[in-house]
């Protein structure tokens, strides 16, 4: 709603192309999808493989096989999100919890 | 990103669907035609056509295999035994052609390949080199004239921009069961994407299953990571712990030893497989004290991908390791969604339904391709005083190249296997240049000339390229349909009629974008933008 109104003036005088505020907050999210969706589902999936009781092939393939699905999620959350502030917020609340697992078995090793 | 999550995914459906849609278009086209790799391959070497094949016991096409490469390849590192199936009636067998001195490098490289008669081990004679049904299988994920690393790097990030399409595709859908019965004909913008609509939903299931399942095949390349954090820089542990097969760091003892013979192995492992088939034979360190034997059954006699394998003593005969009855859920997970995406299964029916949703996933792809210029044409007249933008053009233009070029050089391709005269050098070569020369040629002619007439045009010598290839072959040397039917030469015959099909497809398509100018023109109303192209 708040991304609307303050869009739409800024559309209106220019008739072809759509305008920078909108141009960048693509590029944002674009980038936030593809490079911070890809840190994230590689975060998940190296910590899901340290973490799932099960034997280690049967982890690390478990993980793997997660990350594939946690990438696009993460794509359509960056899109989905109200501002591409969120998007990238969504994605670092969502990275805590297996960087946090990451660095504590960093910290044990 | 716009008002609402609808509108946000349709929007991401629309621009991750675009942007990689070109690329899409020639994987799920070289994917679907995968699926008959074998029988394309079959129809590319017309010398074999003829050749009648009767089954052969294994133990004795493996003694016969065994006996050829004692001749050719006593000394070398690893022999590599094919045993015929129904599908591929040839004995198979490759060798490392010569010791790595001090380090191998290029395995592949070195790696020599026969094709022998099952029944005598006597070699086949010759048929003319290509690369076949494997040049599309290979264009599929490895793409071409680049290293391959790079080629499926840039299938699996399209790969991953389609799943995101599909998924935003689904949230944008609010009437997902009645679109699937909604269909308006000639309807311009309304008709594609009813079309777009009811190609992707009636094969949605295959169309994710096809997607994950394609990144999946790859997932230890894109995502190392998992593997990293538990097993760190021992990949290669993590491979023989997931295919239960021998480290990779044997060695040659170095000490002479008779083999033992392979026949009674063959038959021990089909009898624990409770009669099915062996597939593979593999010989590490032949004539070596260390000499191991991994036999391996044959694919298409489950949906997983992870077929079992036995190891031998390749001295005493006795089995070394033998799978184990539980292997456990993600390894059977893997090897299912594997086995999904390649479909090796011997079922034909299978195959052929597969086959068909490929199809299906072209015709999405193509529409959804096609439905963004349509979208976007009457704004661009609009912006531009009755123009056609830059990108608009770019996307025009890019559209007949994947979509109608795409088919074109992929016949010629066809074409060229016979008309290239056989026996000179770099033979396969020469034919992927052909495909190449030709798909270029027909960029360039879409991107310099966008347009309905460009679509007729290229469809049109497409369709033509794909109809006659049954003559083709029969004038060539191959099998016609009139004796492969009457012989039950299936495997020739069905790519003959598929061929003629799907030329046929691609006459109306061209003969049908004709047909829909004339009563427009006729009508002469201005206000209405044309449906393809009208930049002539």
């Amino acid at each position: 709603m708040q991304v609307q109104s303050t869009m739409a003036p800024a559309a209106k005088p220019r008739k072809p192309g759509p305008g920078w505020r909108y141009l960048t907050g693509v590029a944002v999210r674009a980038l936030a999808a593809i490079f911070g969706g890809y840190a994230l589902s590689a975060a998940w999936a190296a910590a899901l493989a340290l973490t799932l009781p099960t034997v280690r092939v049967e982890a690390a393939l478990t993980a793997t096989m997660t990350a594939l699905v946690i990438y696009p999620c993460a794509a359509m959350w960056c899109f989905g999100a109200r501002t591409a502030l969120r998007a990238i917020a969504g994605l670092a609340i969502a990275g805590a919890l297996p960087a946090a697992i990451l660095l504590l078995s960093k910290g044990a090793a | 990103m716009k008002d609402g999550i609808r509108q946000s995914m349709a929007w991401l459906h629309t621009w991750s669907g675009l942007l990689v849609g070109w690329v899409l278009f020639m994987v799920f086209a070289a994917g679907t035609a995968s699926y008959f790799r074998d029988e394309i391959t079959l129809w590319m070497k017309p010398e074999l056509h003829g050749v009648a094949h009767a089954a052969v016991p294994q133990a004795l096409a493996v003694a016969n295999a065994v006996a050829t490469l004692q001749d050719k390849a006593p000394k070398s590192q690893r022999w590599f035994i094919t045993l015929p199936t129904e599908r591929e009636p040839g004995l198979r067998v490759s060798y490392n052609a010569k010791p790595p001195p001090g380090e191998g490098g290029g395995r592949r490289r070195n790696l020599k390949s026969l094709t022998l008669d099952p029944a005598t081990g006597a070699e086949l004679s010759a048929p003319r080199e290509t690369r076949g049904g494997e040049f599309l299988y290979r264009l599929h994920f490895d793409l071409h004239y680049m290293p391959a690393i790079w080629g499926r790097w840039i299938v699996g990030f399209c790969a991953m921009f389609m799943l995101v399409a599909i998924l935003s595709g689904i949230v944008t859908h609010k009437r997902i069961f009645k679109d699937f019965f909604t269909f308006r004909p000639k309807k311009g913008q309304r008709s594609w994407l009813d079309f777009h609509n009811v190609s992707a939903v009636l094969a949605l299931p295959y169309h994710l299953m096809i997607t994950y399942t394609g990144l999946l095949t790859l997932m230890f390349m894109y995502f190392p990571q998992g593997i990293q954090a538990v097993y760190q820089d021992k990949q290669d542990t993590f491979f023989s712990e997931l295919f239960n097969s021998p480290p990779a760091d044997a060695k040659a003892a170095r000490v002479p030893a008779p083999l033992a013979p392979l026949a009674p192995m063959v038959e021990q492992a089909s009898r624990a497989w409770n009669g099915a088939p062996v597939g593979r034979v593999t010989v590490a360190f032949p004539n070596d004290a260390n000499a191991t034997v991994s036999i391996t059954q044959q694919t298409g006699h489950a949906i997983s991908y992870d077929v079992p394998t036995i190891v031998f003593d390749g001295v005493t005969g006795r089995v070394v390791s033998a799978p184990s009855a539980h292997s456990g859920a993600a390894k059977d997970t893997r090897g299912v969604m594997y086995g999904l995406h390649v479909a090796r299964f011997s079922d034909p029916f299978t195959r052929w339904l597969f086959f068909t949703c490929g199809l299906a996933g072209c015709l999405m792809v193509a529409t959804g391709l096609l439905l963004w210029a349509v979208k976007e044409r009457p704004k661009h007249l609009k912006a531009h005083a009755g123009k056609t933008g830059f990108s608009l053009r770019l996307v025009d233009g890019l559209n007949i190249a994947a979509v109608a070029g795409l088919p074109l050089a992929m016949a010629v391709y066809f074409w060229a296997n016979r008309l290239i005269e056989t026996g000179i050098a770099q033979r396969p070569e020469a034919e992927i240049r052909w495909f190449f020369t030709a798909w270029g040629i027909a960029a360039i002619a879409a991107l310099v000339k966008p347009g309905r007439p460009m679509w007729r045009l290229q469809l049109a010598l497409g369709g033509l390229a794909f109809a006659l290839l049954p003559l083709l072959n029969g004038a060539t040397g191959g099998a016609h349909l009139g004796t492969s039917i009457a012989q039950g030469i299936w495997a020739v015959a069905g790519f003959d009629v598929v061929t003629l099909l799907l030329g046929a497809f691609l006459l109306y398509s061209s003969h049908y974008l004709g047909k829909e100018k004339a009563p427009k023109a006729a009508r002469a109303t201005p206000k209405e933008p044309e449906l393809a192209g009208s930049n002539a």
